[in-house]
């Protein structure tokens, strides 16, 4: 029999639900991004790269990249230790603390980017103290790195939470009756067995982090060369007219979280693999509605 | 009745061993728990404080006052009216994409999915360019729409475009994992017992799926009301004309009314913490509900 592009059901609707589906797609998202792309293509290779290598995109790429990277880092360390936390030990609010976490997800970026600019910035709560002790913060690379921390927090915890609350006590129990010490249970035993997860979320915190823009401009300072991010040089450059210069950028950019995209598939498939051949083999899937904004953004 | 006693005795001992051997000492758990809680609240709270905080920095009758200012009435109106035009749409279209893909088997599937997912990796400001660079003046569609008279960048129809495109995969993306774990038995026992297409869709599949679908319902619209970066490069910033919320409070803030840019931002920090409350009670609901179906009871 040959290859049918669908399988027989007895079930209606197909029709309608794919090709409204389809429709839809193609007019919201398939053909404004490929607009993106046909007005890049009139631009020599040559233009191309003069604009995306140009010595302020660069150094654009430098601190999107370099922050993205420290906040994503930041949030892996106290991510894993957040995450053990709530689902391992109990201690007051603790489910005010669990449902927080979603904050930076539900927060508008752009309330996000002011408060934590008042909070940094010279005279604010903590950039106060900061600045006692030398530390600029707001106006500066740090207060992007803070501000991208923010916007990625709620990743690592919301991967590892699951696998940890789905994890088997006897592994630890082995490992404890075969004289492991606690520290070298959660290093050998424990570690392993969430890291998947945990880069998995590191991953998507990152890739939500480069694209970022309204939780970063109020913080950054927004200097050229030193504290512009590149989806603020796109801005810059709409700005001024040079739609070109934007453009560019923008498939640069699109080129590269597409890019993201299949690491980050590829780890997910990894880490729920090892979730269910090791620790839960039948449990229905979607039983919770757990996956949140973590399975949703940048998947 | 005597022997029983020192050997429940022995097997409490033994499972307060194992406890303890795989557990940490209560220091150890004391500092964890300080860290993460430290963490949190430098990260969470503090952001929450210093909004509800400067925005009653001068007392109510100020705060208050900000919501008598015209622009700012006209940056909600029309925040609420993007998110009116942005939810059902996407809504529509998750639940086309849900029953699709969550009851048929079709070449391309996977390949389907990740498209619908594709809005999520676009940075907010590439987002609204795209549309600048179909419908604005030096975009591909822009000299047909001049001439036509219709503006779209720089206008609502842009906002509520750009809005639609960022908030695109939210319904979908919660209600396609309930809708294949329900299987279609259900649905097949609905037609064969003479149900129509529509009838089995209302009773039976959208009954099992409700709570997924509120769901993501509640996260497009906190999003659709929140978004800035793809709004603010469609939006050209017409005060009192085409300033959505979280402009309006970039507005604000650049001119240095702290006060009112706040004001303005505690609404969406209120509305982001009824999302955070109403996602808790649906979880728990939608948690029940999957428990009620495993005991075999069927749910009222």
């Amino acid at each position: 029999m040959s290859i049918r592009f669908k399988q027989r059901s007895i079930m209606p609707g197909f029709g309608l639900s794919f090709g409204y589906t389809l429709f839809y797609l193609c007019l919201i998202v398939l053909i404004p991004l490929s607009a993106a792309f046909l007005k890049a293509s009139k631009l020599s290779w040559h233009q191309f790269w003069h604009i995306v290598l140009s010595p302020r995109a660069l150094a654009s790429y430098r601190l999107s990249f370099g922050a993205s990277l420290v906040g994503a880092a930041i949030n892996l360390v106290f991510g894993i230790l957040v995450a053990w936390v709530l689902v391992r030990y109990e201690f007051p609010g603790k489910r005010v603390f669990d449902s927080l976490v979603d904050l930076p997800f539900a927060l508008p970026t752009a309330v996000a980017g002011i408060s934590l600019t008042t909070i940094y910035a010279p005279n604010g709560w903590l950039g106060k103290p900061l600045a006692a002790v030398g530390i600029k913060a707001a106006y500066t690379w740090v207060g992007v790195a803070i501000a991208l921390t923010f916007i990625g927090l709620p990743f690592v915890v919301r991967t590892v939470q699951p696998v940890l609350e789905d994890l088997d006590k006897e592994l630890e129990e082995a490992a404890a009756s075969l004289g492991a010490g606690r520290f070298q249970t959660f290093a050998r035993v424990l570690l392993p067995t969430i890291l998947p997860a945990a880069i998995t979320g590191f991953s998507m915190a990152f890739a939500r982090a480069v694209g970022e823009y309204g939780s970063v401009i109020f913080i950054a300072g927004n200097m050229p060369m030193r504290t512009e991010i590149t989806p603020l040089l796109i801005i810059t450059k709409l700005q001024e007219y040079d739609y070109a210069g934007a453009t560019a950028i923008a498939v640069a950019m699109l080129v590269v979280s597409f890019a993201l995209l299949l690491p980050i598939n590829l780890l997910q498939s990894w880490s729920s693999r090892r979730e269910g051949k090791e620790f839960s083999p039948d449990a229905p899937a979607a039983v919770s509605l757990e996956p949140l904004y973590s399975a949703t953004e940048s998947r | 009745m005597s022997a029983s006693a020192p050997s429940r005795i022995g097997q409490a001992q033994a499972t307060s061993a194992i406890t303890r051997a795989i557990s940490e000492p209560a220091e150890v758990r004391w500092i964890l728990i300080s860290i993460a809680v430290f963490f949190l609240v430098v990260f969470l709270f503090l952001p929450l404080g210093v909004i509800f905080s400067t925005a009653l920095a001068d007392g109510i009758r100020v705060y208050l006052r900000t919501f008598r200012d015209p622009d700012t009435i006209s940056a909600v109106r029309l925040t609420l009216l993007t998110a009116a035009i942005a939810v059902p749409m996407n809504l529509i279209f998750g639940v086309a994409a849900a029953w699709a893909i969550g009851k048929f088997e079709f070449v391309g599937k996977s390949l389907l999915v990740t498209l619908i997912d594709l809005p999520f990796s676009v940075s907010p400001v590439v987002s609204g360019l795209i549309y600048v660079l179909l419908f604005g003046l030096q975009g591909l569609l822009g000299p047909w729409l001049i001439a036509h008279g219709i503006r779209i960048i720089f206008a609502v129809p842009g906002i509520v475009l750009a809005t639609i495109f960022v908030t695109f995969p939210f319904v979908a993306r919660e209600l396609l994992p309930m809708v294949q774990a329900q299987g279609n038995e259900e649905e097949e026992a609905a037609l064969t017992l003479g149900g129509s297409g529509w009838q089995t869709f209302l009773r039976v599949t959208l009954p099992n799926v409700k709570w997924a679908l509120l769901y993501g319902v509640i996260l497009c619209n906190a999003r659709a009301m929140g978004e800035f970066g793809a709004v603010s490069v469609v939006s050209g910033h017409i005060r009192g004309l085409t300033d959505t919320m979280p402009l309006h409070i970039e507005v604000l803030y650049n001119d240095y009314q702290f006060v009112p840019a706040f004001a303005v931002a505690s609404l969406l920090a209120l509305l982001a913490l009824v999302t955070l409350i109403l996602k808790s009670v649906i979880e728990w609901k939608a948690a029940q509900q999957v428990g009620g179906d495993f005991s075999g009871e069927t749910n009222p």
